[in-house]
């Protein structure tokens, strides 16, 4: 069980869409984690710092929050090892396929009203509710 | 494309990554089992997911609209925005498959890299796992 945080939740999800909003303003640029990450895999030259510093910052922003927040990172894994690497490599093949994930589509794609991103959202949103109820109820993962 | 200083673009980009994953830690989302406890509708449902994602579009869908009508950004000649409108079968399988992974183990990439530093083997293995799905996408569909 967790706790409903709805204040938190709100207020972290607005530091979401602040960094996505310096990302465009600044850079001019989706901030699409899948597709930031992907591209350090596929490097083009001119085009790996900037992804590499903004996922330097992502890990940088994890090992700073137990002195910002005074708590260690809320990290709590679900599954097991196996598990996870088959969930891994669902998520990498998934968000190249589809051209994104929870933030390139959901925050950043719906941010701007892309048509694709409103159904990607959709569609993974509903794909994941009708996953997590059969591994949970079903397979018992 | 306008030669501008890289420099700042770099910090910029390491800020906003540093502020993404304060958003995900504040919001808890780094935790598989918070964001499971969203997808499982059927258990002791957790909305929290769903003012995290509010909160986002709160600030992007009016900021976006300002910006996208500014002539180009702070810190570079242009934008660089996805092209494609289409819906095609490509976006709603990746979408599907995405959607699996996801609720198989309440990752996905931000968090999945921002939950590194909490040094959990696992995740290591997560984000590797996940190159590997990508390396085998373009490896398929990615060839020229």
């Amino acid at each position: 069980m967790t706790e409903f945080t709805p204040v938190s939740g709100l207020l972290g999800g607005m530091l979401i869409g602040l960094s996505a909003v310096l990302m465009l303003w600044g850079a001019g640029r989706i901030t699409g984690i899948s597709g930031i990450y992907g591209g350090l895999l596929k490097p083009q030259r001119g085009d790996v710092a900037w992804r590499a510093m903004f996922v330097a910052g992502l890990i940088g922003g994890g090992l700073l929050w137990p002195f910002v927040a005074g708590e260690s990172l809320p990290v709590d894994l679900q599954v097991d090892w196996p598990v996870m690497l088959l969930a891994g490599a669902l998520v990498g093949f998934g968000t190249r396929r589809g051209g994104g994930c929870t933030s390139g589509h959901g925050v950043c794609g719906i941010g701007r009203l892309s048509q694709r991103s409103v159904v990607a959202t959709i569609v993974f949103m509903l794909a994941a509710f009708v996953t997590t109820f059969v591994t949970r109820h079903f397979i018992g993962l | 494309m306008e030669q501008k200083s890289k420099f700042p673009l770099l910090i910029l980009a390491f800020v906003a990554g540093l502020i993404f994953a304060f958003g995900l830690s504040l919001s808890q989302m780094v935790n598989p089992a918070k964001v499971l406890n969203f997808l499982d509708l059927a258990g002791d449902w957790d909305p929290t997911l769903a003012f995290v994602m509010g909160g986002a579009l709160l600030v992007t869908v009016p900021a976006f609209r300002f910006i996208l009508r500014l002539p180009h950004p702070l810190l570079s000649g242009k934008f660089s925005l996805p092209t494609k409108r289409d819906i095609d079968t490509p976006l709603l399988t990746g979408a599907a498959i995405f959607g699996l992974g996801w609720g198989i183990a309440g990752l996905c990439p931000g968090p999945a890299i921002t939950a590194l530093a909490s040094g959990l083997l696992p995740v290591f293995g997560f984000v590797a796992a996940m190159a590997a799905g990508m390396f085998v996408h373009m490896a398929l569909f990615e060839r020229k």
